[in-house]
């Protein structure tokens, strides 16, 4: 009797465990990776897996901010326009104000950080829902970019297409400059979430605002700039964009923040806050971008496969996520 | 009672209270608005509230924008009732794109592939099945709405896509186009599948109790299980009546357009939708619901999208518009800025 027992909390304490789902995304993703290489010649190269991150490295960018805004118990529908406003507005101060390329990035870096900050603390200060705010905030960016240009804009600059050409060899692939700039967000961002007072104090706040308020924690300031630490990211990935595109365009990046969100999600973190690694960005990132590269690989199944099947690896993970949440509760 | 009396003691007079009272009717801002809003048009817009019967039918800037606005009408009913039970439903494009899609392969060439009310009774059963499955998710398995119906958002469009391979399906079968583009004692027929909707949900939520219980689901879910209402069957009748809203609104649309585009038909009218509700008065914490204010902000959408067409401004400029206006709303109706407000009175 004991024996049994001792085994099912056992089990429970592995299912329970906080690594849990992010270790079925990485197996997942592994098996996704295995089945392709068995099935297709030529996926299981190394180039390949770098192609993933190479071709997804704007949206890591993304999913990191992201993941820090579910974290903290809200959401950010803001990142896929704020990214198109980003392409727009280099675009446009290279090519048309002719400004130093350092001197664009700085500005829309800079601008996206102030647009994120500017929500969050409409989103504290008024008490509002982060969703309505940011689903504004996704107005406001989609329709400045028209207000630039309703058509889209080549960028030629010198800097932007050496960014955008350049291949870094690394053990015998390559990379590009974005997918590294890409990870050292990551690696950052895994600093910051795990090994610094900020960081805590975003899991305090998506654990439970009050009890993290009575602890003392600036609740305010830490959601200012977890949405700011997001508007910084999807500029970033704005500009990351721009070098992939050599392009700024007001229908860039059209669902990005479903994209973002979904890696997160399938990456481990948990959308009621509190609960999950940063680091899942990476794998949920890689999982979508898996998918993608399985059925460009089959030549056979259409795009719009792609999207069925994100979905339905949502709902998976929102139902797996939801069913071990209550197990731990009880 | 605190906010009461303070109220109280804002108004000076009981006489100077009376007069203010009207104006704390919730359905004054959103009325006032669309006013201020025919206001600019009547003097901008040279012949805006200009009538004439053509061959029967009435003509002119105010059927136009009445005609154009019922598919967002109607979304936006839905829409009131899942909000006001504290959820949002975010699928509704893509049961549009679904319904639309269904309606237009079923219905098909000049000669219907099946009766024509055969077709339409099958797209709103696709639509009741997409609204059953935000139900479920939601009620049953306890999902967050906003994540729930995201699902179906993502992968809704993917299907219709699948189901049209991609292709926009184009319909040439003529009793269909009535529906959308059709004409009933000179008034758009669209119109009065509106009114017919708006109408039954009206006395639904009137006449029965069914209006208070969603309203004691928006104010508080547990109390209102332990009072013994069964939340979880209501909450899922909330997201399948938004659904078949949505994929009614899907039909009229693919009618009025004789075609189904399954990646653009109803692109982003879960946000128009979320804004007219919030528009009119509807408070996104729930509890609070107006459908008359719904219909009033679904038309305030729609004016001032004819209004900046007509103006002869970019129409780029309407997401711009619109975004400050769910902020300023947004903001006038939170309790923190009322509090601000009472302060500096």
């Amino acid at each position: 009797m004991s024996a049994v027992a001792t085994q099912t909390r056992g089990r429970a304490a592995f299912t329970g465990a906080p690594w849990f789902t992010s270790l079925v995304t990485v197996i997942l993703l592994v098996a996704m990776l295995g089945i392709g290489g068995a099935v297709y010649p030529g996926f299981l190269s190394l180039q390949v897996i770098f192609n993933l991150l190479i071709d997804n490295a704007f949206l890591l960018v993304i999913a990191v901010g992201m993941g820090f805004v579910i974290l903290a118990g809200g959401i950010d529908l803001s990142v896929g326009s704020v990214l198109a406003l980003s392409t727009m507005i280099s675009a446009w101060l290279l090519q048309h104000a002719h400004w130093p390329p350092v001197a664009v990035i700085a500005l829309v870096l800079l601008l996206g950080a102030c647009f994120g900050g500017a929500m969050g603390a409409i989103i504290h200060l008024f008490k509002l829902q982060p969703f309505i705010v940011t689903l504004a905030g996704m107005f406001l960016a989609r329709g400045l970019c028209y207000l630039i240009s309703v058509e889209s804009i080549t960028i030629d600059d010198p800097v932007f297409t050496a960014m955008s050409q350049t291949q870094v060899p690394i053990l015998g692939g390559f990379l590009s400059p974005g997918a590294i700039i890409a990870l050292v967000v990551l690696l950052v961002a895994i600093w910051l979430a795990h090994f610094t007072a900020f960081g805590r104090a975003v899991y305090a706040v998506g654990g439970n605002e009050q009890s993290a308020a009575m602890m003392g924690l600036n609740v305010g300031r830490t959601k200012v700039l977890v949405y700011a630490l997001s508007g910084f990211c999807a500029s970033l990935g704005g500009v990351l964009f721009a070098f992939y595109m050599l392009s700024g365009y007001g229908l860039h990046g059209q669902g990005t923040e479903l994209d973002a969100i979904a890696a997160v999600v399938i990456g481990g973190t948990l959308l009621t806050g509190g609960y999950g690694y940063i680091a899942g960005a990476l794998s949920g990132v890689l999982v979508l971008g898996a998918i993608q590269t399985l059925i460009a690989f089959d030549g056979t199944l259409s795009s719009w496969w792609t999207k069925i099947v994100i979905g339905a690896l949502l709902f998976i993970f929102c139902v797996v996520q939801r069913v071990m949440g209550g197990r731990s509760k009880e | 009672m605190n906010a009461r009396a303070t109220e109280a003691a804002v108004k000076p007079t009981a006489q100077q209270g009376k007069r203010t009272a009207w104006l704390q009717h919730p359905l004054v801002r959103p009325l006032g608005a669309l006013v201020a809003l025919l206001l600019v048009d009547a003097f901008l817009v040279p012949g805006f509230f200009h009538l004439e019967v053509k061959e029967g039918h009435l003509y002119g800037a105010i059927v136009d924008i009445l005609n154009r606005a019922a598919p967002l009408m109607l979304a936006a009913l839905g829409m009131t009732l899942v909000i006001a039970t504290r959820g949002i439903d975010i699928s509704v494009g893509a049961v549009v794109a679904l319904s639309g899609t269904v309606s237009a392969m079923l219905i098909g060439g000049s000669t219907p592939n099946m009766p024509m009310a055969l077709a339409l009774a099958a797209s709103l059963g696709v639509a009741l099945l997409c609204g059953l499955w935000n139900g479920v998710l939601v009620a049953g398995i306890k999902l967050q709405p906003i994540v729930a119906t995201l699902i179906l958002m993502v992968a809704g469009r993917g299907l219709a896509q699948l189901l049209t391979d991609g292709q926009i399906v184009t319909v040439y079968y003529e009793p269909f186009f009535f529906l959308g583009g059709g004409y009933l004692a000179g008034l758009p027929f669209s119109l009065f599948v509106v009114a017919a909707v708006f109408a039954v949900t009206l006395l639904l939520v009137k006449k029965t109790a069914l209006g208070l219980f969603i309203q004691a689901v928006g104010i508080n879910p547990v109390a209102a299980r332990l009072a013994g209402l069964r939340t979880a069957t209501l909450i899922t009748f909330v997201y399948v009546f938004c659904s078949a809203c949505a994929g009614l609104a899907g039909m009229l649309i693919t009618s009025n357009i004789k075609s189904a585009d399954a990646n653009n038909a109803g692109l982003l009218l879960e946000l128009d939708a979320i804004l007219a509700v919030t528009l009119g008065g509807t408070s996104l914490a729930g509890g609070k619901f107006s459908l008359v204010g719904s219909m009033i902000g679904a038309l305030i959408i729609q004016t001032l999208t004819s209004t900046i067409y007509s103006l002869g401004v970019p129409p780029e400029v309407n997401m711009v518009v619109k975004s400050i206006v769910v902020f300023v709303v947004c903001i006038s109706q939170s309790s923190e800025f009322k509090t601000i407000l009472r302060r500096s009175a």
